[in-house]
C-alpha cells in the first residue's frame, strides 16, 4: 500500500501514461503476432517507415498545439509541396538541392500565411488554418492541372513518354544500414530532434509554452507573442513540406489528392501522447510516444489481416480510451 | 439548549499525503455571523468546499439542526439550504445578468424558458440588493464590483439557512460593502447563519458575532470580536506583528532621491469613453507613490498605460531617468526599465500550468540566451536562488505554480519582475487576497526596493496599507487626479473621503 502511495506521483505523470498505452499496444503485438511476423525486424522497419510522414507532421503540430493553436493545413501543404517538387525535379529537371529548398520555402510561406492570420489577423487558429488548408489544396490542383505529376508525361498530342525517377526520390525512398532503416525514418527522427531542441532549449520554445499557457500573462511579461505564434505556424508549414518531399519520393509522383486527412492523424498522435489541446502543456517527446502507439497499433492490426474498416474503428476507440486515461487526475 | 444550526465535528481531509484539515470543530448558530480568519493554505477553501458539498471524501460529521448530513454534490447542499458564495467568480462572462442569475434552474412555463418572468424576478432581486444594472448586458461588460454583487445576489436567490461567504468584499468599494452588510443583517434577522470569511479585520470587527481563527487545518482560537481584536487575530494567524513593518517604514521615510519616472499626458479611453484624462505622474528614486481611487476611477488603467499594456486607446509622454520611453508595448517598457505587477495573478500575472521556475524566468529569458539558445542550467540555477531569496514556499521549484498558495504565487510574480532589474515598479493590488504573513513579506520587499533606490507606484484598495507604505498619495476620480496627500497629512478617513467626495 505504501509502496503504491509512493509510486502514485509517477503513475500520474503524462509520460508514464503515454508509455503505458504504448506498452499495451506492444503487448498486443506479442499476443497477436500475425503468425510471428511481429518478431521479424522487417515488420518494425516498415512500421517506422509507414509512420514517418505522419510523424513529421505531428512534430510541427505539437509546437502549434502547445502554443494554444491547431494547424489543419498540414495535409494540404504536404500535397502542394509534393506536386510542386515533382514538377520541379521530374519535369523541369531542377537540381535536387534547389528543389528541396524551394519545396521547404513553399511550406514555410504557407505556414507564414496561417501564422499571420492567427497572430496578426486575430482569427481563430481553427478557422485560419482551415482556410489555408482549402487554399493550399486549390493551389496544388492548379499547379498539377488536377493530374498526378508523375514520371509518365503525356504530351498534348496524346503520346506519353517515361522519364527516369529522379535520384532525389530514389535516395529518400531507400533503406540504409544493411536495409534495416528507411531513409524517411531518419528524416523523421531528425525532425523530432530539431523540434525537441527548439522547444526545450531555445528562448522561443519556452515562450511558446508560456503563450499556450496564458497568452495575456506572456504578453504582459514583455514577450513578443505575435512573432512567436507566427513562427510556430511557419515551423509547422516547413515540416509539412518535409513530409511532402518524403511522400512524393515514396510515391515517385506528386499527387494533388495526397495527404487528405493527415492533419487529423497528426492531431490524434499529439493528443495520444498527452499534450493538451488547451495549450501550454505537453512535449514533443510525448508526441513521439503517441506517434509510435498509433503507428504500431495500425501495423499490428494490419499484420493480423484486420480489414481497413475494422482498423479504423479500433484505432478510433483506442484514441478515445487513451485520451480518457490522460485526462483522469 | 437547541442544537446549533451547523455543527462540524472532527473534520479531517487530506490531499494525497498532505493533510489540509486536521480535526476541525466549528459551530454556527441561527442568527449568527461567524467570521473565519486564516492565512492562505490554512484550509479555509477546503472547509467551505466540504460544507458546500463540493468535496465528499472527508472524515468527520456535519450536523444540520442536530441531524447528521452528508451531501453528495453541491446541488444537494443547495437544496439543503446551504449556499456558498465563492470568491472566484462563477458567473459565465458571455451570458446576461438574468441568464446568470437563473443558471441551472430557469423559470419555465409549459417546459419552455419564461424570459419575462425571469426578468421580472431578476429586477426584484437586484432591487433588493440595490444593484443598478442592465439585466440583458453580458456579465463580462460589467465592472468587477458589480459582477461580485450579481454573484452574491445569485447565491441568495434561494432561501438559504446557511450562507457561506468567501471574501465577498474583495472587489467591492466602501459603499457596496456597507450595502452587503445590510443584506447580512437582514439574513441574521431571518434566522439564517452566516459563515463569513475575510482577510479584512475591520470588517470582522464590524459585523461578526463570533470569530474563529483557522491555522494549519485546525481552529486555534474562537471568541467574540471583543476578545479577538485584529491584533490578536493576526497574532493567531502568524505571529509576526505588523508593528515591525511600521517601524521600518518610519525609519526609511524621506530617502527620496532624483526623479526617475516623469510621465505626462497620460490618456486612456475604452470604446470611446475617457477612462484616464490627461494625468501627470512623477516618481522619484526610493519613493512609493500611492494611487487611491474607487473601482472605475482609472488607477489601474494608468499603470497599464504607462506599461504599454493596453493594446489600443492608451498614450503618454514619458521619460525614465531622463530618456524618453515609448509606452507602446510591454516588451518596450520592460526593456526601458519598467515592471508591472497586475492586480490578478491568476489571469494576467502567471502562467498557472507552468512551473514556478518557468514563471520566474519568463520576462528574463534574454539574460540567459545567446542567439536564441537558452543556457537552461544557468537559468534554473539563478531561478533557484531567486525563489529562495523571495521565500517562495515549495519543496520543488519545478512544480506547477498553481500548486502554491496565493501568497506564494504573488511572491513569484514579484520575484520575476525583480529579476529584470527594473528602475520603476508598478504595483497594482500586490496584496490582494493573501494572508497576513505573506502580506508582511511583500511589504518588506517593497521597502527593500525602496532602499535600493527603485521608484514604486502603488495601488491598493486597502487604505491602511496604502497609507502605511506611500510617501505620497494621489487620489483619482473619474480619470483625473483630484487631490494629493503627503505622508504627514494622509489619514485613512481623509483619503477615503477624497476618493468618494465630488
Amino acid at each position: 500500500m505504501s509502496a503504491l502511495a509512493k509510486l502514485r506521483p509517477t503513475l500520474k505523470t503524462a509520460e508514464f501514461r503515454a508509455i503505458m498505452a504504448f506498452a499495451i499496444v506492444l503487448g498486443l503485438g506479442f499476443i497477436f503476432s500475425g503468425d510471428g511476423s511481429f518478431f521479424r525486424l522487417g515488420t518494425h522497419r516498415d512500421a517506422l517507415r509507414q509512420v514517418s510522414v505522419y510523424g513529421i507532421l505531428a512534430c510541427g503540430m505539437s509546437v502549434v498545439v502547445i502554443s494554444g493553436g491547431i494547424d489543419l493545413a498540414v495535409g494540404s501543404i504536404l500535397a502542394l509541396v509534393a506536386v510542386a517538387l515533382s514538377k520541379l525535379v521530374i519535369h523541369l529537371h531542377f537540381s535536387p538541392l534547389l528543389g528541396v529548398l524551394i519545396a521547404i520555402a513553399i511550406g514555410g510561406i504557407a505556414g507564414l500565411l496561417s501564422g499571420t492570420l492567427v497572430a496578426f489577423g486575430k482569427l481563430q487558429a481553427f478557422i485560419a488554418t482551415l482556410a489555408v488548408m482549402v487554399f493550399s489544396r486549390g493551389i496544388a490542383k492548379f499547379v498539377s492541372g488536377g493530374q498526378k505529376v508523375a514520371t509518365n508525361i503525356t504530351a498534348p498530342d496524346g503520346t506519353s513518354t517515361f522519364v527516369e525517377v529522379p535520384g532525389l526520390f530514389r535516395a529518400i525512398d531507400n533503406k540504409i544500414l544493411g536495409d534495416n532503416v528507411s531513409v524517411v525514418t531518419i528524416i523523421f527522427v531528425v525532425c523530432f530532434l530539431i523540434t525537441w531542441l527548439l522547444l526545450s532549449r531555445t528562448k522561443w520554445g519556452r515562450e511558446v509554452y508560456a503563450i499556450g499557457g496564458n497568452e495575456e500573462a506572456a504578453r504582459l511579461s514583455g514577450i513578443a507573442v505575435k512573432r512567436s505564434k507566427l513562427l510556430a505556424y511557419v515551423l509547422s508549414g516547413m515540416f509539412a513540406a518535409v513530409a511532402g518531399i518524403c511522400q512524393a519520393a515514396q510515391e515517385q509522383q506528386g499527387d494533388p489528392e495526397a495527404g487528405m486527412g493527415y492533419e487529423l492523424t497528426a492531431i490524434a498522435m499529439v493528443v495520444m501522447g498527452g499534450t493538451s489541446l488547451l495549450g501550454g502543456r505537453g512535449s514533443v517527446g510525448l508526441t513521439m510516444i503517441g506517434i509510435l502507439t498509433i503507428g504500431y497499433l495500425e501495423k499490428i492490426l494490419s499484420i493480423n489481416a484486420v480489414p481497413e474498416s475494422g482498423r479504423l474503428v479500433i484505432t478510433g476507440a483506442i484514441i478515445v480510451i487513451a485520451v480518457f486515461a490522460q485526462n483522469r487526475r | 439548549m437547541t442544537a446549533p444550526l451547523v455543527e462540524l465535528t472532527e473534520i479531517h481531509k487530506s490531499f494525497g499525503a498532505n493533510p489540509v484539515l486536521k480535526g476541525v470543530n466549528l459551530e454556527l448558530q441561527s442568527g449568527e455571523v461567524h467570521a473565519l480568519a486564516g492565512g492562505n493554505g490554512a484550509g479555509k477553501s477546503t472547509l467551505i468546499n466540504i460544507l458546500g458539498g463540493n468535496i465528499t471524501d472527508y472524515t468527520g460529521t456535519i450536523r444540520i439542526d442536530g441531524e447528521s448530513k452528508k451531501y453528495a454534490a453541491a446541488a444537494d447542499a443547495i437544496r439543503g439550504g446551504i449556499v456558498v458564495i465563492h470568491q472566484e467568480l462563477s458567473l459565465i462572462p458571455t451570458l446576461s445578468v438574468v441568464e446568470n442569475l437563473f443558471l441551472g434552474d430557469p423559470l419555465t412555463k409549459r417546459g419552455l424558458i419564461d424570459r419575462k418572468a425571469m426578468e421580472a424576478e431578476a429586477a426584484r432581486i437586484l432591487k433588493r440588493f440595490e444593484i443598478d444594472v442592465d439585466l440583458r448586458a453580458p456579465v463580462q461588460e460589467l465592472p468587477l464590483s458589480t459582477r461580485q454583487l450579481v454573484e452574491i445576489a445569485k447565491g441568495l436567490r434561494h432561501k438559504a439557512r446557511v450562507v457561506v461567504m468567501d471574501e465577498p468584499t474583495s472587489a467591492l468599494n466602501e459603499i457596496e460593502t456597507q450595502r452587503l452588510f445590510g443584506i447580512i443583517a437582514e439574513l441574521q434577522r431571518q434566522g439564517s447563519g452566516v459563515l463569513y470569511i475575510s482577510h479584512r479585520m475591520e470588517e470582522i470587527a464590524q459585523i461578526a458575532t463570533r470569530v474563529s481563527v483557522l491555522r494549519d487545518g485546525q481552529i486555534v482560537a474562537t471568541g467574540t470580536p471583543r476578545e479577538l481584536t485584529p491584533d490578536v487575530i493576526a497574532a493567531h494567524m502568524v505571529g509576526k506583528p505588523l508593528e515591525e513593518v511600521k517601524l521600518q517604514v518610519q525609519a526609511d521615510a524621506n530617502m527620496v532621491g532624483e526623479v526617475l519616472l516623469n510621465a505626462e499626458e497620460i490618456n486612456f479611453s475604452r470604446a470611446g469613453q475617457t477612462v484616464v484624462d490627461h494625468i501627470s505622474i512623477q516618481v522619484r528614486a526610493g519613493e512609493v507613490v500611492g494611487l487611491a481611487g474607487l473601482e472605475g476611477a482609472g488607477a489601474s488603467e494608468v499603470l497599464w498605460t504607462l506599461f504599454g499594456a493596453h493594446q489600443k486607446g492608451g498614450s503618454c509622454k514619458m521619460t525614465l531617468k531622463g530618456n524618453p520611453v515609448d509606452c507602446a508595448s510591454p516588451k518596450k517598457s520592460k526593456t526601458a526599465g519598467l515592471a508591472l505587477v497586475t492586480n490578478d495573478r491568476k489571469t494576467t500575472g502567471l502562467v498557472l500550468c507552468a512551473s514556478i521556475e518557468e514563471n520566474a524566468a519568463l520576462p528574463s529569458h534574454a539574460k540567459y540566451a545567446r542567439f536564441g539558445w537558452l543556457n537552461t542550467k544557468a537559468m534554473l540555477r539563478a531561478m533557484d536562488i531567486l525563489c529562495r531569496s523571495f521565500a517562495v514556499k515549495s519543496a520543488n521549484f519545478s512544480e506547477a505554480v498553481s500548486s502554491l498558495s496565493g501568497g506564494n504565487q504573488q511572491k513569484v510574480v514579484l520575484a520575476k519582475w525583480h529579476h529584470t532589474n527594473p528602475d520603476v515598479i508598478l504595483l497594482d493590488e500586490p496584496t490582494r487576497g493573501i494572508d497576513v504573513h505573506a502580506k508582511v513579506q511583500i511589504y518588506e520587499q517593497i521597502l527593500k526596493w525602496k532602499r535600493e533606490g527603485k521608484g514604486l507606484l502603488l495601488i491598493s484598495s486597502d487604505i491602511h496599507e496604502l497609507i502605511l507604505l506611500s510617501d505620497r498619495i494621489e487620489v483619482m476620480k473619474q480619470g483625473k487626479v483630484v487631490r494629493q496627500f503627503s505622508r504627514e497629512d494622509a489619514t485613512a478617513e481623509s483619503v477615503m473621503r477624497a476618493t468618494i467626495s465630488a
